[in-house]
């Protein structure tokens, strides 16, 4: 599959304007899609696409799992094995689909709200056994698809629909969780940093193990507008002024805030091994002669 | 059952004869019928099955996960089918009660899957150590939404072993989640398990696709109700949703796209009821009476059926091994030639009122009630026996 891929991004050239040069891994029989105007969900897809040409991934052996939500979405689009599963178990589905089949690359493609809140023990879980999952958060501070409710995520003194007088507990910081949960590779970017995205994406697929990408990403009608954030635009000037690289920061110092510094970058990228590494070692030691391995699951 | 079938993989079957409780049989069914995966949390008095198979599977090639919770391991069985695996998980009430919504999932997106329910008293925490029959409507109708499951309900560790085999094969044939709907008492109850030589042993293959990429359909039927499916990395690029879907796969919220999908997920397997039931008569000719059971209680009220028969009462026995979709066929025509059926059941009346639709006023209906954590004296049995005789 991965002949027929459109490799012109690689070089830097200017694309033929008339071909997008992404839509070769979307379902274009599907677009347009459902995003608002301004949303950040489309370019953290653009970044994704990117970074499969980059890593000369087989799409043939990929498979993207979302759960609910706007950026649950994405495997609705992407021309690819894609499971829109029920709502914060995207990780538990896609644990069952690797384990079944170790040769799939499987990424998990979900929001921050689905994964953090309704999804939250099976992101700590799935950290902590490091399940051999690429997981890419897109992290608009809200739960959007539902009408602007607050979420885990939403940072301190917002207004949500279900805070109108502004949000009083405290918020999740999600590098910080996920790498004391166990991740291997830990990153977040904005939908400003297209290019460190697309990168990071790619370095995710040369882990083995837990890897976990926050991107922060702009709400501009339910996150934004309500609080006097302006458009888009005005959240792409944001986070060019605010974000600061700091690659390899301690994740307990990335906490966002609702207008200061995003702390962006690389922070965690260190070596544990993943689960059916660990299964595996386990099972011949203590089995010997007596532990067969799984044969590909393929019960036709 | 179709001409599809094949013979179970030997590597799985522990051929013998053993002395083994309900939990275990269950377990060496799942492996004979070729699954090869499981995901669980513990839960009493299910653990056991997975215990075992934890223990087994590592030595005939597949996957034991202990998942966080029964949320978890309701949808990571359904991740492992559509990575190629049969797959299954098991758990009681509590837990049942979690995994109602990927119930729907699996139903929705018709994914091949086995849910075994080992029942013990509710509602909440209730009886963990105690038998009861009372998650049966919850099976049905448990989840949100329209759709149809198939429930099976062994009465020994024998029946736990060869209808998980069922239950698998069903699974498969219907693109569909079965209820495995065992209880306590048959779970830990122990007994003599023949388990035969995998060559006698019927096993349903995946509904898989032969077509090319290009005229794959994901939920395409050609006429027969039951899609064919791939397998995530094989090239076909398609799209798995919970939400309304076209035959593509693709999400389409429109009312005659939701009409044609839902009524189609109930028509495979209503359509397919006859086919579906599997019941054990007994002296049903002639009989005035005939006592309707299921599972544990099916052993209890045969007590109760033979000292009626004693009495000299014509009573007769039909004992339900697929609770859904319910066999109303069968009362139906029964109903038209008997005084009464007598329901007794550890819950405080669920399947009598399919017993009660089905007979629609051609017969009266007794439930023999219990609320759950033993099982019924006898005596209780042959009272309502003889009352609904006279």
């Amino acid at each position: 599959m991965t002949d027929c891929l459109n490799t012109d991004l690689l070089k830097n050239e200017i694309p033929d304007p008339g071909v997008n040069p992404v839509e070769q891994f979307l379902r274009s029989d599907r677009i347009p899609h459902i995003w608002c105007p301004g949303c950040g969900i489309g370019t953290t897809v653009n970044s994704f696409a990117r970074a499969l040409i980059e890593s000369k991934i087989d799409l043939g052996s990929l498979a993207l799992v979302s759960g609910i939500g706007c950026t649950g979405r994405v495997a609705g689009y992407v021309k690819l094995d894609s499971f829109h599963t029920t709502h914060g178990r995207a990780i538990p589905f896609a644990t069952g689909l690797k384990l079944a089949n170790p040769k799939l690359n499987v990424v998990v493609y979900s929001g921050d709200g689905d994964l953090s809140a309704i999804g939250g023990n099976h992101l700590i879980h799935a950290a902590r056994r490091n399940i051999d999952l690429k997981v890419i958060c897109v992290n608009n501070l809200i739960y959007a698809m539902t009408g602007g409710q607050t979420a885990p995520t939403t940072p301190d003194h917002s207004t949500t629909s279900t805070n109108p007088y502004g949000v009083f507990e405290p918020s999740f910081n999600l590098p910080h969780l996920v790498e004391a949960a166990g991740a291997v590779y830990v990153a977040r970017w904005t939908t400003f940093h297209v290019r460190q995205l697309s990168r990071s994406i790619s370095e995710a697929f040369k882990k083995k193990g837990f890897s976990f990408i926050e991107v922060i990403s702009p709400c501009p009608t339910l996150y934004q507008r309500r609080n006097k954030l302006g458009d888009g635009l005005d959240a792409m000037k944001y986070y060019k002024e605010k974000s600061k690289v700091r690659n390899g920061a301690p994740t307990s110092e990335v906490g966002m805030t609702m207008t200061g510094e995003i702390i962006v970058g690389k922070f965690v990228d260190r070596e544990r091994p993943d689960y059916l590494t660990l299964m595996k070692s386990q099972y011949t030691e203590s089995l010997g002669e007596r532990f067969v391995e799984q044969p590909e699951m393929v019960c036709s | 059952m179709n001409a599809d079938l094949q013979k179970a993989d030997p590597r799985g079957v522990l051929t013998g004869v053993h002395f083994m409780d309900g939990d275990h049989a269950c377990c060496e069914g799942a492996l004979a019928a070729g699954s090869r995966f499981a995901a669980g949390y513990p839960i009493t008095p299910s653990t056991e099955v997975v215990e075992r198979f934890a223990q087994r599977v590592p030595t005939v090639g597949g996957t034991f996960i202990q998942m966080e919770d029964e949320l978890a391991a309701s949808i990571t069985l359904q991740g492992a089918v559509w990575g190629g695996a049969k797959a299954f998980t098991v758990t009681s009430g509590p837990g049942f009660s979690l995994m109602m919504e990927h119930i729907g999932y699996a139903a929705m997106t018709e994914t091949p899957c086995v849910f075994v329910d080992v029942q013990r008293g509710g509602p909440s925490t209730g009886l963990p150590t105690l038998p009861a029959q009372a998650d049966m409507m919850q099976a049905k109708w448990g989840s949100h939404g329209d759709y149809e499951i198939i429930a099976l309900c062994p009465n020994s560790p024998q029946e736990c072993f060869d209808l998980t085999i069922t239950a698998f094969n069903l699974a498969e044939e219907y693109r569909v989640p079965v209820m495995f709907m065992m209880d306590e008492c048959v779970g830990h109850m122990t007994e003599k398990v023949v388990i035969p030589p995998a060559d006698q042993i019927d096993v349903m293959p995946r509904k898989h696709t032969r077509k090319s990429v290009e005229d794959y359909l994901p939920y395409g039927t050609n006429g027969d109700q039951v899609p064919e499916m791939a397998h995530a990395g094989e090239g076909y690029n398609f799209h798995v949703t919970g939400l309304t879907h076209d035959e593509r796969g693709y999400p389409n919220m429109t009312p005659p796209v939701q009409d044609k999908l839902v009524r189609r997920l109930q028509s495979k397997i209503r359509d397919a009821a006859d086919r579906i039931a599997m019941f054990e008569e007994e002296q049903i000719e002639g009989a005035d009476v005939v006592v309707v059971s299921y599972g544990i209680t099916s052993r209890v009220a045969q007590r109760a059926i033979e000292a009626a028969r004693k009495k000299g009462l014509r009573v007769g026995k039909l004992r339900l091994i697929t609770a859904w979709p319910f066999p109303e066929k069968k009362i139906r025509e029964l109903a038209a030639n008997v005084k009464a059926f007598v329901v007794p059941e550890l819950n405080l009346g669920q399947m009598v009122r399919e017993v009660e639709r089905a007979a629609a006023g051609q017969a009266k209906t007794f439930a023999v009630s219990h609320a759950g954590g033993g099982v019924h004296n006898p005596e209780d049995i042959l009272k309502v026996i003889v009352e609904a005789s006279r």
